[in-house]
């Protein structure tokens, strides 16, 4: 072994080179408080091992990024714990570079002759900033696309250079492909390039002037090797304890909905340690955010980069610190205040609330047989009906119409709804309270229409209560045959087992039965009916139909109440009448249960 | 010998555990990253390709009766990583009618480097343009010299509802004596 060492040695001289790495003098011997720089470079190096790794299977594009990450977090071995080392680390590193900055500041360590390798931490820490920011897009979900949006519209506001800046940045007007890749090689090329650089000459200039050591100095002097490595060693053993926590309770990080530049996210936030400046802009009046997004924080840069200087004058390093602690605290103070009214606004509670909604049915649509089309994930939930079914609801049948009470989205309209609620729409059970005397004219039904003293309220109300009780049967049958004909997923099972009531059911619905066919057409058309076709009433063949029009004579003609033919009147489009037709009959796609 | 109790320890030996446990956590930290990307590495081990269903491929009608081979896209669902598309080509295969009515099929890849093989009708016989294989209409290597290792690889037809040929498509491992599904 050691004649091969020799050899290694005699022509590439490593032995001086691991000599003067390990036997650096440590003035007044191994300290816990010399640690962050070294945490702060293992923490540099996780990030560019699992970023290459990442690397492996992230491919940036707006069709294929959201669905690379899905494939990394959900589908490729251990792909969570590696994303999730990646993301936590990152976030690690930002709260060692304070701790790092503020051990510099405090020990006085960027006084004379140290100014240039104080200069290069402070770029060090942009850099490192820049890194997080150009990695909150890459997986283009609907936090990241949102978040990043903002900042380089910020970026847009600054004066003269502002919207070339951001042109060049987003590679183009909008975001899109080259976004992605402009980012990524700025995330994985650039910046990394420049820190290694960066760091190269940090801890060359750090290894020139030696340690600033921490009077009163308790021991004497002592090589890094081995007790300090030892300290470093701990330090960082205990910052990959705290990550792998986060890494393991979380399950890696998150990933919201795939980006849709047509759906606004309104839960949009940076990440967190973003959030002072976030906070800070909603103090500047429109016209005058340039002053919270650019001159303060580069006041304030520049105040830190002329600590050196500062430092000289007989109280420069009392300020220096007070000053430190003071922009600390003052971001410690907005952070708080920011979170504090997140927390208060049910507004962003309830974006948030729908963001996981989503990003959970992206991922089980991804997860279902017919996968990722290549138009990407997004079109996954814009041709979902459980996702777009209620939205389409809310916005254009909520004014009238509930479902379960609500909007569809889970609000709570003011007004008393002057349509019937459509929530289990053809089910037996909705049919069943449709024909109950108490309630057809009430306000889950008719109760808010033309429609509650009409023929079919004053049939349900007077006539079915003389019923003879055979009579009440058939209306029993009936009931089931009217929603066997909606042909209900939820009551597939039913429909089947119920063969023969069902049947007894449509004999009374047409001619010579209960009286259904003197206003309805059942089984074949009937110009002269007055109330809607009952044929396939509630499929989704019937349901879209009348939703584009319920004026049509085989609906309500000139009977109809206040609702607008959607269809016709080119209000929703036949895509969106399906989804919304889709939803209301529970038609989406499940996954299996395990 | 024993020292006495009082006796402080030798710099070298209080050193010793210093540098154990230095080395042993040190090492430990710069396995973190390769250990958490080696599953992300080694995953595709674990993928299989999909395969070995028939899917139709052509209709009798569309084969020229004079044992000429004609060359069809094979067109089925195709698993890209997070991507599924139905019905897109997959491969290739060259279908020839024999004189008894009989249908053969062969994949278009070449055993030897996985070339697309074409149909020279001036020869009567495939022939690969990437390193000169040649092959006879049934598939066997024609010329002794080509460098392809085995036959074009022939897979199974079915005859469905009269005249639609249906073709149990698979990709070979190229370079092997034997035939070794992908």
């Amino acid at each position: 072994m050691k004649p091969a060492l020799n050899w290694l040695d005699q022509r590439t001289g490593y032995k001086k080179l691991l000599h003067e790495a390990l036997f650096e003098n440590v003035p007044g011997g191994a300290r816990w408080r010399y640690v962050w720089g070294s945490t702060l470079t293992f923490c540099f190096a996780v990030q560019v091992i699992t970023g290459l790794f990442l690397w492996l299977a992230y491919n940036p594009g707006s069709q294929t990024a959201w669905e690379s990450v899905y494939y990394i977090q959900h589908e490729l071995w251990g792909g969570w714990f590696l994303r999730g080392l990646h993301h936590y680390t990152a976030q690690a590193m930002t709260v060692l570079l304070a701790l790092h900055l503020m051990q510099v500041v405090i020990d006085g360590a960027y006084k004379a002759p140290r100014e240039v390798n104080f200069w290069t931490g402070i770029l060090l820490l942009m850099l490192v900033l820049g890194l997080s920011l150009t990695g909150y897009l890459l997986p283009w979900d609907q936090k990241g696309y949102w978040a990043t949006k903002v900042a380089t519209s910020i970026a847009a506001i600054t004066p003269v250079v502002g919207p070339a800046v951001q042109k060049v940045v987003v590679g183009g007007s909008d975001y899109g492909h080259q976004t992605l890749s402009r980012f990524f090689a700025v995330h994985a090329g650039f910046i990394p390039g420049a820190i290694i650089a960066f760091i190269g000459a940090h801890i060359w200039l750090f290894r020139k002037h030696g340690l600033t050591a921490k009077e009163p100095r308790r021991k004497p002097d002592e090589p890094f090797w081995p007790r300090q490595v030892l300290c470093d060693a701990v330090a960082c053993l205990a910052v990959l304890a705290v990550v792998l926590f986060f890494v393991v309770r979380y399950h890696g990080a998150e990933l919201g909905a795939p980006a849709d530049p047509s759906e606004q996210y309104s839960a949009a936030r940076p990440e967190w340690y973003f959030l002072f400046l976030f906070q800070l802009l909603k103090y500047f009046p429109g016209g005058t955010e340039v002053w919270g997004a650019i001159v303060i924080p580069g006041l304030l840069m520049a105040v830190l980069a002329a600590m050196p200087f500062v430092g000289k004058w007989r109280l420069g390093h009392r300020f220096n610190v007070a000053f430190l602690g003071a922009v600390l605290a003052g971001a410690g103070v907005l952070t708080w205040l920011s979170v504090r009214e997140d927390r208060a606004n049910p507004e962003y509670a309830r974006a948030l609330r729908a963001a996981e909604r989503d990003a959970e049915r992206a991922v089980a649509l991804a997860q279902s047989p017919d996968g990722i089309p290549v138009t990407g994930a997004v079109t996954l939930l814009r041709n979902d009906p459980l996702t777009q079914g209620p939205k389409i609801f809310a916005r254009n049948c909520a004014s009238c119409h509930r479902y379960g009470d609500e909007d569809g989205l889970g609000g709570k309209p003011k007004d008393a709804p002057t349509g019937s609620d459509l929530k289990g729409f053809a089910s037996r059970e909705w049919l069943r309270g449709l024909f109950d005397p108490a309630q057809v004219s009430g306000p889950h039904y008719w109760g808010g229409t033309k429609h509650k003293d009409g023929d079919m309220a004053k049939f349900v109300r007077d006539d079915t209560a003389k019923f003879s009780p055979a009579q009440k049967a058939q209306l029993a049958n009936a009931i089931l045959a009217l929603s066997a004909e909606a042909g209900l997923k939820s009551q597939h099972d039913a429909d089947a087992r119920d063969v023969v009531l069902i049947a007894d059911g449509k004999k009374a619905i047409g001619a010579g039965g209960l009286g259904c066919a003197d206003c309805h057409a059942f089984g074949a058309p009937d110009p002269n009916a007055a109330g809607p076709d009952l044929t396939g009433f509630g499929s989704r063949a019937w349901l879209t139909a009348f939703i584009a029009d319920p004026a049509h004579p085989r609906f309500f003609g000139t009977n109809n109440d206040k609702m607008p033919s959607f269809g016709k009147e080119g209000r929703l489009t036949p895509a969106e009448i399906g989804l919304v037709a889709d939803w209301l009959r529970g038609e989406w796609y499940e996954p299996e249960k395990p | 010998m024993s020292h006495p109790p009082d006796h402080p320890p030798q710099p070298d030996r209080r050193d010793f555990l210093a540098k154990a446990a230095a080395t042993v956590i040190g090492g430990g930290l710069a396995l973190v990253g390769p250990v958490a990307g080696l599953g992300v590495l080694l995953d595709p081990l674990r993928r299989q390709s999909a395969g070995g269903g028939a899917v139709r491929v052509a209709s009798l009608a569309a084969l020229p009766d004079d044992g000429v081979p004609r060359k069809f896209p094979v067109l089925a669902t195709r698993q890209d990583a997070w991507n599924r598309s139905k019905n897109v080509p997959v491969g290739a295969v060259y279908l020839r009618r024999e004189k008894g009515g009989a249908v053969r099929a062969f994949n278009v890849v070449c055993p030897h480097a996985g070339c697309f093989v074409d149909f020279r009708a001036d020869k009567g016989c495939y022939l690969c343009p990437c390193h000169n294989s040649t092959f006879a209409l049934d598939g066997k290597v024609l010329d002794q010299n080509s460098p392809a290792p085995r036959a074009l690889d022939e897979l199974p037809v079915e005859m469905r509802e009269g005249g639609e040929v249906w073709v149990a498509f698979q990709n070979f491992r190229p370079g092997e004596k034997e035939r070794l599904p992908v």
